[in-house]
């Protein structure tokens, strides 16, 4: 398939953005676009997304000839595992709380250097946990529980 | 002149409380302390540092802002000069000679050059700012709707050219920029839109958030998935660090070229901040008599851009203040700042609140001055602090992230937006999208469409009112120039050669 695209990076960058170009112009479907000079909630943003889908176009043709570029690997493995920390830390901070929230970010996180040592990984992790609390909640005062509503706060 | 005296005082008296000079202090310590961590650029130290200011007044919040942002574009310097790691584009120039004075033991020279140029260069573009602000926010109250469009397309154009790579996808960039910043109510019609319904997202995408995540969390995940790069730290001790009267002869021509370079390409709208230091070089290069030895450790070639650097960024704070409209990343976010307080930023900012106005022009002075005297004795604590193996950085840097999208409104769902883009600026890096014009974007979208409705209505639906009017014909007329110059290929191929020249 990757026969006719000679320039994947073009043609995946304008993919994405016919996609969202297209989305929007569906999406805005539901609001009132009104007039020129009376614009409607929907007016510029489907100017935005036209012009977003014009530009798209132009960029998955020109993908199509010219030379040949190669595609850099886009390995998802340390993506999924430092995006998976941060959200894990999303989840668990209110019930956790941060230090019980920081641990497993910074383990997960971790998992995707390489060598990964849990050795290193742990003791990193409770040392910033215990860090970001003392500067963050005690030092600057901001209100980030220490502890969660697990344990009653 | 006597009303420039007068200014600066309410400066003064408002920078120089102890309250103020501590902020100042604590920002520049701070931005230092994180900037020179390789990998963090100034954007994304200051979308980190920016949620520990919300809890302050304004007046402190922007003082203690001011002083991250010189200290981050500092550290970047150091960054660049100690492990030719340059943290933003800006930077890339610095790097080129000053990683090699560097490795010929005149790193100390290097960095003291780094900080008296940006130190001079401050000083110069202080003053400027606070001759030039009040004629041109003077001007900027007789700007109407139509104008403000158009200046606003013209520094999004001015962002384009600017950028690395394809025009398309930078002007594609934009365009998602400017629609993903309409997410949200619709202020004229109170109408939610493209929210998906869900609640948060109806005051839009914080800009921060989305910030830490492109330049935050994105930065990382590219870092790893580069298989076993070596991040080999600079350890060689650091000597000479004064100056001789010979090193300052020779750096004081490119320094005065620099200032006067970047004083004047970061007054524009569109980031001119960041090719100030490019054009520099060049002239540097130019005016040599020996331009052989620059690439080679030329201490010209650290002096000059770094001048440049500072003083365009400096006056960068310009249309910022004065028309409310950000040259680049920075400005967005500073502007995003601003906002949270309550201020919204043009011309009126300066008769309104003078104290904040000129108070944070002498404070940008101040933290200039702060970091010549703060890291002097502080350079060798940074570059130890540049030997921390990257497998304990990353996740510090991650926390960072977390706490501060977190602690912006006390809620886990900014942490998700930071997820959202951390992924996105993760692939945007890998299609060789830029990530600054769709910030850019991002702050402008809901501003552009006040102004484009504005004119519209004056107008009676009629779109030739941006090219009846005068001031916003030329405006037009430059960004139609600004793209086209690109658009033709050998003008771009000029210009390829000189953002890549490294």
């Amino acid at each position: 398939m990757t026969s006719y695209i000679r320039k994947p990076k073009d043609f995946i960058s304008g993919a994405i953005f016919l996609v969202v170009g297209v989305g929007a112009l569906i999406l805005l479907q539901d609001y009132q676009f009104g007039t020129a000079r009376r614009m409607g909630p929907a007016y510029f943003p489907a100017i935005l997304a036209a012009m977003l889908s014009c530009f798209a176009v132009v960029l998955i043709w020109r993908s199509l000839g010219g030379t040949r570029e190669a595609m850099e690997s886009v390995p998802m493995k340390p993506a999924l595992l430092i995006l998976g920390g941060a959200l894990l830390f999303a989840l668990l901070i209110r019930p956790a709380g941060l230090v019980l929230a920081v641990v497993p970010m910074v383990f997960l996180g971790s998992l995707a250097n390489t060598p990964f040592r849990w050795q290193v990984a742990l003791p990193t992790g409770i040392v910033l946990a215990l860090g970001s609390a003392a500067i963050f909640a005690y030092g600057l005062g901001q209100p980030i529980p220490v502890l969660g509503y697990w344990f009653g706060n | 002149m006597t009303d420039l005296f007068m200014n600066l005082e309410i400066g003064f008296l408002t920078a120089v409380s102890a309250n103020a000079l501590l902020y100042c202090f604590i920002g520049c310590l701070l931005g230092t302390l994180i900037g020179v961590l390789p990998g963090l650029g100034p954007s994304a130290t200051i979308a980190m540092l920016l949620p520990i200011t919300f809890g302050l007044d304004p007046t402190a919040s922007l003082i203690m802002l001011a002083g991250i942002y010189y200290g981050a574009q500092y550290g970047g310097s150091t960054t660049a000069i100690l492990v030719n790691l340059p943290g933003e584009a800006s930077s890339v120039v610095t790097a080129i000679d000053g990683y090699q004075m560097a490795r010929q033991g005149r790193a100390g020279l290097a960095l003291i050059t780094a900080a008296l140029g940006s130190f001079f260069a401050g000083t110069v573009a202080t003053l400027l700012i606070a001759t030039m602000a009040p004629s041109l926010a003077k001007a900027a109250l007789q700007f109407g709707a139509p104008e403000y469009f158009s200046l606003m397309v013209l520094g999004l154009v001015v962002s384009v050219v600017l950028a690395h790579g394809s025009l398309i996808k930078a002007l594609a960039m934009i365009c998602l920029g400017l629609l993903l910043g309409l997410i949200g109510t619709d202020v004229t019609s109170g109408t939610e839109r493209l929210t998906f319904r869900i609640f948060e997202l109806s005051d839009g995408l914080d800009i921060v958030a989305v910030a830490i995540g492109l330049f935050g969390l994105g930065e990382i995940i590219l870092n790893l998935s580069v298989e076993a790069e070596k991040r080999t730290a600079f350890a060689k001790a650091i000597t000479g660090l004064l100056p001789t009267r010979k090193d300052l002869k020779q750096i004081f021509g490119p320094v005065v070229r620099g200032t006067a370079v970047g004083s004047a390409l970061g007054i524009l709208p569109g980031g001119g901040a960041m090719l100030a230091s490019f054009v520099s070089y060049a002239v540097e290069k130019k005016v040599s008599r020996e331009p052989e030895r620059f690439g080679k450790g030329a201490i010209e070639g650290v002096a000059g851009p770094e001048s440049a650097n500072n003083a365009g960024s400096q006056t960068s704070f310009v249309p910022m203040l004065t028309l409310g409209i950000p040259s680049n990343v920075v400005m967005a976010l500073m502007i995003g700042a601003m906002i949270i307080h309550g201020i919204q930023p043009g011309p009126s900012v300066m008769t309104d609140q003078p104290e904040l106005f000129w108070g944070l022009i002498v404070s940008m002075w101040i933290g200039n001055l702060m970091l010549v005297i703060l890291n002097l004795p502080l350079i060798g604590l940074w570059v130890r602090l540049l030997t921390i193996p990257y497998r304990f950085l990353f996740p510090a840097i991650m926390v960072f992230c977390c706490i501060g999208a977190f602690s912006m409104n006390n809620s886990s769902f900014d942490i998700y937006v930071v997820v959202v883009f951390g992924f996105l600026g993760y692939l945007f890096k890998k299609l060789d999208c830029e990530a600054a014009p769709f910030i850019l974007g991002l702050i402008l979208g809901p501003m552009i469409e006040e102004y484009l409705r504005r004119s519209m209505l004056l107008s009676r639906g009629d779109p030739t009112i941006f090219i009846s009017r005068p001031m916003s014909a030329v405006m037009l007329g430059l960004a139609a120039i600004a793209i086209l110059s690109v658009a033709i290929p050998a003008v771009r191929r000029a210009r390829d050669d000189a953002l890549l020249e490294e």
